[in-house]
């Protein structure tokens, strides 16, 4: 049986630039070691380009479009070299991958950089499934998680079924289904500190939702939704642990969860 | 009106802080997520339908004045006395000045948002004509004394037992039973007169049918018939996007608009109008006027990115799966559409700047644009919204400042290490027990949740140290 080209797992180990995201820098290094240990044990040859900072989101959904172009040209010259660009956040991926050549749509060079960078962007869960064809062995976590799925990551770039498959070969692990896991958390970038109280009563219902669902752990793609919904579950007092899926791939979900001291 | 004097964010908090509201938001919205999706599993050619209803509509707006030419023609034939208005004023002067020459007391409305859009209910009061709404949640609106806040369900900012207590203070004869039933016919006793003895009736249109010049609307109550039937003058507004080519088009966006608006397969009644009484038929008005109605919607056209927002059917979809609007209701939009759709037109008819809140009070989910049975691209258009906002500079100094030193930062990568190397020892300053419960800057986030403390270093720090070390 063949199966098509495009289908099928690189031949030789692909050369990826791993693109951190913001929050993963400042907020939760774990994520981006998660997610480069994921990545080789996939087998890529990992490298994390020096001069990234920020994809330009947080000025494109503003508004602020001569800006988020910068910020675009940056992020594109400085992934360019490398066969794959693959980030632990479907938000910031979805910006590159579906929104730069919007961005850059005033330059027909820029903008057609911007579409061929984007064919070889992923999100982690996706990449590591739909192109690695990842399974992870020998990975252990006596729980039961919930899963959220993030909107940029489900609507922009399909990614539902890469993280369950991914979850499900954890041993140990179980999952409780999520009431409304495709609803939005009220996270929405700027939107929560521009609409705090809208985006309270939002997180407020999610984590209403969470706790229904019995599940010791929440787990998602996206360190922006994630702190959102952990920081309303830490403030009602809740037992539940949040952590970043790539974090419990990667063997590390015993360690802090979001919010726990380090 | 008194709505328009308060901010949005004030109108908001209101809302919040209402569970009266919330309970009857839940109860309609719910009720309409849950039959939408029940109905989308029984319609596997809902991609495909959707698809062809797309092509319909952009079809028609492409070539919109061909089918408006074609419409007056068929319409004037029919014997339909045809009108043509720019603004709202302009449409519903037409309007009134029409009850005015049919010397009319009393006129019936069927429920229709283009009504609501050019001010129609204010312009018939103001004029002295009495208004009776023959629709069963827009008499609970003017019962009420205030404005529809769904386009489906207009008064589902009330919950029934609200309404009892209205139909009781109201109704001549009110019902004695707390059931739905004995309050529809509590309803219908006090309307079923007004019906009949009416001078003009009012309607909108879901669809304008251009080869054929009928016009097009779905109930659920019946009214619509009743309504339009009796009165000798029976006056039709509508906006200019509602056409379709022929019948066959018409019932191809039915399935669309009739499956997301309720879930059911069709409305109980679909009215078709085509023209006054004819020799020999047994009943209808004498007189048939069709008002066409542009405000905005040329403007729109000229718009590559508006333009895509003329598909919209208002089936209320969008809305109904909104995150925000099921957490606020749809008064606080403050124009005459709520929800997703609202928040792309109230800018085109308010002007951007007495609106700018709305297209940036979304969390850009996408969930509207999924559910939307003509596939417009809503958090497109609403970022289209927040662009021209930003470059006509009606956005806070602070954020244009803001981030235009974020832009400088990140342009530099060891001034960004920096400045994040910063931004962790202070929020570490704050913390303790990895939270940070409160801290200057941070109000807005730690008022209602907390805050995760970052990590003693940065990840690219920590990387690179790593890397020096293998």
């Amino acid at each position: 049986m063949t199966t098509p080209q495009s289908a099928s797992r690189p031949a030789s180990p692909p050369r990826v630039g791993l693109f951190v995201t913001c929050l993963v820098d400042a907020m939760r290094p774990s994520v981006g070691f998660a997610a480069l240990k994921l990545l080789r044990d996939a087998g890529c040859r990992v490298e994390v380009p020096d001069a990234q900072t920020c994809c330009g989101q947080p000025a494109f959904n503003s508004g602020d479009t001569a800006d988020a172009a910068v910020l675009a040209r940056r992020f594109i010259e400085s992934f360019e070299p490398y066969d794959y660009v693959v980030g632990p956040s479907g938000s910031c991926v979805g910006m590159t991958r579906a929104h730069y050549e919007e961005v850059l749509s005033n330059d027909p060079a820029w903008s057609e950089r911007a579409r061929r960078l984007g064919e070889r962007t992923y999100e982690l869960m996706s990449f590591l499934v739909d192109v690695m064809h990842y399974t992870p062995t020998d990975v252990k976590l006596d729980s039961s998680f919930t899963y959220h799925d993030s909107c940029s990551g489900l609507r922009e770039l399909g990614v539902h079924d890469q993280p369950r498959a991914l979850l499900d070969k954890v041993t140990g692990l179980t999952l409780k289904p999520l009431e409304g896991n495709d609803v939005c958390c009220g996270f929405g970038g700027t939107f929560c500190v521009k609409y705090p109280s809208i985006s309270n009563a939002v997180v407020t219902e999610k984590a209403e939702a969470i706790e229904r669902s019995g599940a010791q752990l929440l787990l998602g793609g996206d360190l922006g939704c994630l702190m959102n919904m952990s920081g309303k579950l830490k403030r009602q007092g809740s037992k539940v642990r949040s952590l970043h899926a790539a974090e419990v791939l990667a063997g590390m979900g015993n360690g802090p969860a979001i919010g726990e001291e380090d | 009106m008194q709505e328009a004097t308060v901010s949005f964010k004030a109108r908001a908090e209101r809302a919040l802080a209402d569970p009266t509201l919330k309970l009857a938001i839940d109860r309609t919205t719910g009720t309409a997520e849950r039959k939408r999706a029940v109905a989308m599993t029984q319609f596997p050619q809902f991609e495909a339908a959707r698809e062809r209803g797309k092509r319909i509509k952009d079809h028609v707006i492409a070539n919109l004045d061909h089918y408006l030419l074609e419409f007056e023609r068929n319409a004037i034939e029919s014997g339909a006395k045809v009108h043509w208005a720019s603004t709202a004023e302009e449409a519903s002067q037409i309007v009134v000045s029409l009850c005015k020459q049919a010397n009319a007391k009393r006129v019936t409305r069927v429920k229709s948002m283009l009504g609501e859009e050019i001010g129609l209910p204010h312009a018939l009061d103001e004029a002295g004509i009495e208004r009776v709404e023959t629709d069963l949640a827009e008499h609970i609106v003017q019962l009420g004394g205030d404005r529809p806040s769904h386009i489906v369900w207009p008064s589902m900012h009330r919950t029934r037992e609200q309404v009892s207590d209205m139909f009781k203070r109201a109704h001549r004869v009110p019902h004695q039973e707390e059931t739905i039933e004995a309050m529809v016919a509590s309803a219908r006793r006090e309307l079923r007169d007004k019906f009949l003895s009416a001078d003009v009736s009012i309607s909108g249109a879901n669809f304008l049918i251009a080869n054929t010049g009928a016009t097009c609307t779905v109930t659920n109550e019946g009214n619509a018939e009743l309504t339009t039937t009796p009165p000798r003058v029976h006056i039709v507004t509508a906006g200019i996007e509602k056409l379709v080519p022929s019948i066959e088009h018409a019932f191809l966006m039915l399935r669309l608009l009739v499956r997301s608006a309720t879930g059911a397969d069709v409305t109980q009644y679909t009215t078709f109008h085509c023209g006054p009484k004819q020799p020999g038929d047994r009943d209808g008005p004498e007189e048939f006027h069709i008002v066409l109605v542009d405000n905005g919607r040329t403007r729109m056209l000229r718009d590559a990115a508006l333009k895509e927002m003329l598909r919209c059917i208002r089936c209320g979809a969008c809305m109904n799966h909104c995150v925000v609007f099921r957490q606020l209701g749809g008064h606080v939009y403050g124009g005459t559409y709520p929800g997703p759709m609202g928040a792309v037109l109230t800018p085109v008819f308010d002007g951007l700047e007495s609106s700018r809140d709305l297209p940036h009070a979304c969390t850009m989910n996408g969930k509207c644009q999924e559910v939307c049975p003509v596939a417009i691209p809503l958090p497109t258009l609403l970022r289209g919204w927040r662009d021209r906002s930003w470059r006509e500079g009606l956005e806070p100094t602070a954020a244009r400042f803001g981030l235009s030193i974020h832009t400088f930062v990140a342009s530099h990568p060891r001034l960004y290490r920096l400045g994040t190397a910063i931004a962790i020892k202070v929020m570490r300053l704050f913390s303790r027990g990895g939270l940070v419960r409160g801290m200057p800057g941070l109000g807005a986030w730690t008022k209602h949740r907390d805050f995760p403390a970052p990590a003693r270093r940065s990840f690219m720090a920590m990387y690179k140290n790593s890397e020096n070390k293998r």
